[in-house]
């Protein structure tokens, strides 16, 4: 019973997403309203999961003084800081308004650690690509050449270095033309191809053929 | 933004280096700023959700907002139960939110099993949902763009880069002769298309960085 309802509860979920786009008239089409609003509250509680994982580990350290454990503390009472000013201490819905406490943490601690976080991968994406575009073969010098003549292209000196072409053949011109053709051929392949695949996993989910997300016996 | 030496701007200061220190090795700023990070995305994602999903789908929906005093401008399912005597079909939401707790339950070591129910759901809707979706605007949108005139350049190259490289991906055959062929010049506008995506993706990343720099050099320091 552990494993056979929630595989009919996938099956029927699936079945009815598929039916109401085929069948957009009631009760498929209120059906499918409802299921999206639920999923969004599943989502919820799903990322509150996360959360409350989070803080479970982090006490879980705190509490045996394992390695590191003043760094959970850090984390439990970033999480604790930020629940109980977005919660109760910002003014309830108009939580994000300028001014409250909960926009005040969003901007001085959030955005710089995020902004900078995300920032920083420009350096390792530099190192990765001094090991991946070694012009070794054909395939990696187009690699190369691509990445270079878009990133060229998409910087003032491109155009500064190529200013005696006439104006349509300069390097951000052609940067724009490897973004608008060969890129999105290439692309287009792609996302057909992972569409295919897409479809024939779904299609093996509700079937009940893949069943990982279930996990093991227990 | 207000600019110079504030607190908010001294503490947004200081997070920043904190992180971008990592470069020069890992150090006890860096951690710090670590588990603050991790802590509060934590912590703003938890908020967002509740009153974003939560609060408006869930609370509002069934009443249980105006049992604790709230007003979201309408009665909920509950108060329409016991004050009308009739079901309102939003009390169907309560079994959104029995779903959400059983997904809570995995928690608990013992009755983590519960979890399963909307972890089956969820899987089953998002399956169902991306296979009509990902079929109809992926699959089918990007064949539709692709079926085009050779009456340019540019049109061949879209509709010769796209065939070529969806025969590189068909696996089923041993890749020789004109078959072998084909794919070796779909993986030539793959690796175009890698490389134009690698040098964007840097950009994107540099331009942040120059929003630190600039954040650090011009708004903080006031030196630009």
């Amino acid at each position: 019973m552990r494993r056979e309802i929630p595989l009919i509860l996938t099956a029927f979920v699936g079945f009815t997403y598929i039916l109401q786009f085929f069948i957009p008239h009631a009760p498929f089409n209120q059906l499918d309203r409802m299921l999206n609003e639920w999923i969004q509250v599943i989502a919820a509680f799903a990322i509150w999961l996360g959360a409350l994982n989070l803080m479970k580990v982090s006490l879980n350290k705190v509490s045996r003084q394992s390695e590191n454990w003043p760094f959970a503390l850090i984390t439990i009472f970033g999480f604790l800081l930020t629940v109980i000013v977005g919660l109760f201490l910002s003014g309830g819905r108009g939580y994000q308004s300028p001014g409250t406490g909960f926009d005040y943490i969003y901007r001085n601690i959030y955005a710089p650690l995020s902004s900078t976080m995300f920032a920083t991968l420009a350096f390792y994406v530099g190192s990765a690509s001094y090991r991946a575009f070694r012009a070794r073969t054909k395939e990696a010098t187009m690699l190369l050449l691509a990445a270079f003549f878009v990133m060229l292209g998409r910087v003032p000196i491109g155009d500064y270095i190529t200013a005696f072409l006439p104006k349509g053949y300069r390097l951000s011109d052609f940067a724009t033309w490897i973004m608008n053709y060969p890129q999105t051929a290439g692309y287009r392949a792609i996302m057909i191809g992972i569409a295919l695949g897409i479809v024939s996993m779904s299609l093996r989910i509700i079937l009940g053929i893949e069943r990982s997300h279930l996990g093991g016996e227990e | 933004m207000e600019t110079g030496f504030t607190f908010a701007n001294t503490l947004a200061a200081l997070l920043t280096i904190g992180i971008i220190s990592f470069l020069w090795k890992d150090n006890l700023l860096y951690k710090i700023c670590e588990a603050l990070f991790v802590g509060v995305s934590a912590g703003y994602w938890f908020v967002i959700l509740y009153y974003q999903n939560l609060l408006p789908k869930l609370f509002d929906n069934l009443g249980i907002t105006q049992i604790f005093g709230g007003d979201p401008g309408e009665p909920g399912a509950l108060q329409v139960l016991f004050n009308e005597g009739r079901a309102d079909s939003r009390l169907l939401y309560i079994f959104a939110g029995i779903l959400g707790i059983m997904l809570l339950m995995r928690l608990l070591p013992n009755i983590g099993w519960i979890a399963r129910w909307p972890i089956a759901f969820t899987v089953g809707t998002t399956a169902g949902l991306y296979f009509v979706s990902y079929f109809h605007s992926n699959a089918m949108a990007q064949l539709e763009s692709s079926i085009i005139p050779f009456t340019s350049f540019n049109n061949i190259i879209i509709v010769v880069g796209t065939v070529t490289g969806l025969i590189y991906f068909y696996f089923s055959a041993e890749r020789k002769g004109v078959l072998g062929g084909v794919a070796n010049v779909g993986i030539w506008f793959l690796m175009i298309t890698f490389g134009a995506m690698f040098g964007y993706t840097v950009m994107s990343r540099m331009s942040l960085l120059i929003g630190r720099f600039d954040f650090i050099f011009a708004t903080w320091l006031g030196l630009v």
